[in-house]
């Protein structure tokens, strides 16, 4: 690995794009006088200048599509809304970001939270909403102070309550801390939870654009989606295509975790390759190799080395067979043990199952039974088998993608790394120390 | 039935909750009033007001599913059903310092298992137990949308960051002496039933709360400072081992 001097078109200053995370250095970076230095609440003033569908046509036409997992066209989204129905509308923004791997939304809220906070007031424009929530997980408290923060601060500086910037929008914001619970990030298991009820997800049709919140037309984007807005109001949907792909345009966050030499946030235009990152990064922590990867969370499928040069956006991940998901980079070295990390989230899947559907409330549960056993090496060749089956019953056959997702680590696991449960079960035991994947294994070699 | 023994469950029905003292529920029907108010339709705000009674009693008692439903014009079933759903609402009585460790996949293979672990020892108690002094809780928790900064230990819900067992040792020894301890992300600890109160939508009213510990954590610079040319690209050197950005 080189050091650049120079900037040439694979230097970070030409590759990453901050656009969300552009002033998160600034000290006072979650002010709205921060804020309002960088060119904070600009594109609500031209949003309001526009009529609503306009609004929409606009966004839409930026191609900017959700960073939530799913990459369903915002804009479209919006355009779901029936109007003139004489209900209300609701915007719920997803802040609960609990996808294990998944670390974007937090940070920034923590740094940045006016650009959800002007999103907001935008979509609702074009939505034609007067009360939006943002569901914020409740295990992350700085966070919400922010949130509490922005909010007021808004609303003293007119951008939220009654005829804002004089435009003749009333929109109330109502900041809601959940308490605990991974599926509540599924759409409609947020918005029952969101009614003060169990989250457990909903039967579609109806879709929240139609029935939502108290059966009103409802649209859930993610943090990030919402807070893309702004900047693409500002700068224009031309400038918002200039990055990214044709399918997929646009800036987005990465964020890099697990055993690599820098970790943190990298903001790059769509289609940007692990590789890349990487490089640019400093690689995998000294003396150790890459052995597998989620490109979007533990519930996307995992890939391995051989999908270094694969583009991070949503049509080259789906086309090495996964999912661009959250973006959550979290990468392995050859210390780790597979059978152990799929045990884990497996568990995970099991204990956040909501138990309303059968085949992810009881596979989950088999699951784990099995694994523990295959990982402790009391497993034997046809308990494989048995995984195998069961993780094909949970898939495509359960009430929401949280059954999906449990089985994702599982089918692809199986595919890269069979060999190493074999391992398990002919040596009886795992033959991995985990030491030597810990944070501070190799600090003894370095000092 | 003259004592009630409580290790033996007759599996009996219980008699109605007691009600809060006067002054208590006086008081916290306003704050309910307030938070009810947030909301279009009474019911959603039976979250908050789970964390509202948490913040009086430290956990979520009967007497406060009573009120909760009292409030709301729910039935207790109906409130326990949400009450027992979330992991955020303690069921029993617990430390001041609720110390969560992340033992989700990333978290536990760079060293959340052994900090768990380590901690459990080292303080003599299980998952979900609270030291004799009454001051720390241990529990392993899920990721926590952290996972650049991991292994990751949160108090109270707060952040901190890279952790290693010797430092996650050193942490609740402090906390159990006293000692003040600082988040890295996040502000001074309060108490477990303070913070509950944040989430019930009451904001933090303590001066300089809100700023403390800046715009960012390093790992959420990470790319910015790439990206404008403030950290040389590419260095094989473990930024965990050496100081950045000189």
């Amino acid at each position: 690995m080189t050091v650049t001097t120079e900037v040439n078109e694979h230097s970070p200053e030409k590759l990453l794009t901050p656009v969300l995370s552009s002033f998160w250095d600034a000290e006072d970076a979650w002010t709205l006088d921060a804020y309002h230095r960088h060119e904070g609440y600009e594109g609500l003033r031209k949003a309001l200048q526009m009529p609503p569908d306009d609004v929409i046509a606009y966004v839409k036409d930026s191609g900017l599509r959700g960073r939530g997992g799913a990459g369903f066209p915002t804009g479209m989204k919006w355009q779901f809304i029936p109007q003139g129905d004489g209900k209300p509308h609701y915007l719920v923004v997803n802040a609960d970001e609990s996808e294990p791997g998944t670390c974007k939304d937090i940070p920034l809220l923590f740094a940045n939270p006016h650009s959800l906070v002007e999103g907001i007031v935008i979509a609702c424009h074009a939505i034609r909403s007067n009360h939006a929530f943002i569901y914020l997980r409740g295990e992350a408290v700085p966070v919400l102070r922010r949130l509490h923060e922005a909010v007021r601060e808004a609303y003293a500086a007119g951008y939220l309550g009654k005829n804002i910037l004089g435009s003749g929008l009333d929109l109330e914001l109502t900041v809601h801390a959940g308490a605990g619970a991974y599926i509540c990030g599924e759409e409609t298991a947020l918005l029952d939870s969101l009614e003060g009820r169990r989250g457990q997800p909903r039967l579609r049709p109806p879709f929240p654009a139609v029935e939502g919140l108290y059966a009103c037309p409802t649209v859930v984007n993610n943090v990030e989606s919402i807070a893309s807005v702004p900047a693409i109001m500002n700068k224009g949907k031309e400038w918002f295509r200039s990055m990214g792909s044709e399918k997929s345009p646009g800036f987005t966050l990465y964020s890099l975790s697990g055993h690599v030499a820098r970790p943190g946030q990298y903001e790059a235009p769509l289609g940007i390759t692990l590789r890349q990152l990487l490089d640019m990064s400093g690689g995998m922590r000294p003396g150790h190799r890459l052995k597998f990867w989620t490109p979007g969370g533990s519930s996307t499928p995992m890939l391995t080395d051989e999908h270094l040069d694969v583009p991070l956006d949503y049509e080259g991940v789906g086309g090495a067979g996964s999912m661009l998901g959250t973006k959550a980079l979290q990468c392995f070295d050859e210390t780790t043990c597979v059978v152990r990390a799929v045990t884990r989230w497996t568990e995970f899947y099991a204990h956040e199952s909501c138990g309303k559907c059968t085949p992810c409330r009881e596979g989950t549960y088999w699951l784990v039974q099995l694994l523990r056993d295959i990982e402790a090496g009391k497993g034997e060749m046809a308990d494989l088998d048995k995984v195998a089956d069961i993780a094909d019953n949970i898939n495509g056959k359960s009430f929401c993608a949280l059954g999906d997702g449990a089985a994702a680590p599982i089918a692809s696991s199986f595919k890269h790394f069979r060999a190493e449960y074999e391992q398990h079960i002919t040596g009886k035991g795992c033959p991995f120390d985990p030491r030597k994947s810990t944070l501070w294994s190799d600090q003894e070699v370095d000092a | 039935m003259t004592t009630a023994d409580q290790s033996i469950q007759l599996g009996m029905p219980q008699l109605p909750a007691p009600a809060y003292e006067p002054e208590v529920q006086e008081r916290l029907a306003a704050d309910a009033k307030e938070i009810i108010s947030r909301y279009p339709d009474s019911r959603s705000a039976l979250l908050p007001m789970l964390h509202l009674v948490q913040s009086e009693e430290g956990h979520v008692t009967r007497t406060g599913m009573q009120f909760c439903a009292d409030q709301l014009g729910l039935t207790t079933a109906e409130v326990t059903a949400v009450a027992t759903f979330y992991t955020m609402y303690r069921r029993k009585p617990s430390g001041d310092y609720q110390v969560g460790v992340c033992t989700n996949t990333l978290c536990a293979v760079m060293g959340g298992d052994a900090i768990f672990e380590e901690l459990q020892t080292h303080l003599g108690v299980g998952n979900g137990e609270t030291t004799d002094d009454g001051k720390v809780t241990v529990e392993h928790i899920e990721c926590n949308a952290a996972c650049d900064y991991a292994p990751v230990v949160m108090v109270n819900w707060e952040f901190f960051d890279n952790q290693t067992v010797e430092s996650a040792k050193q942490l609740v020894d402090d906390l159990r002496a006293g000692r003040d301890v600082q988040p890295t992300r996040g502000a001074k600890l309060c108490t477990f039933k303070d913070t509950a109160r944040i989430l019930a939508g009451f904001p933090d009213q303590r001066e300089g709360a809100v700023a403390e510990s800046g715009g960012a954590g390093p790992a959420s610079l990470a790319g910015l400072k790439l990206a404008k040319g403030e950290s040389a690209p590419g260095r094989v050197v473990s930024p965990r081992d050496a100081e950045e950005g000189e």
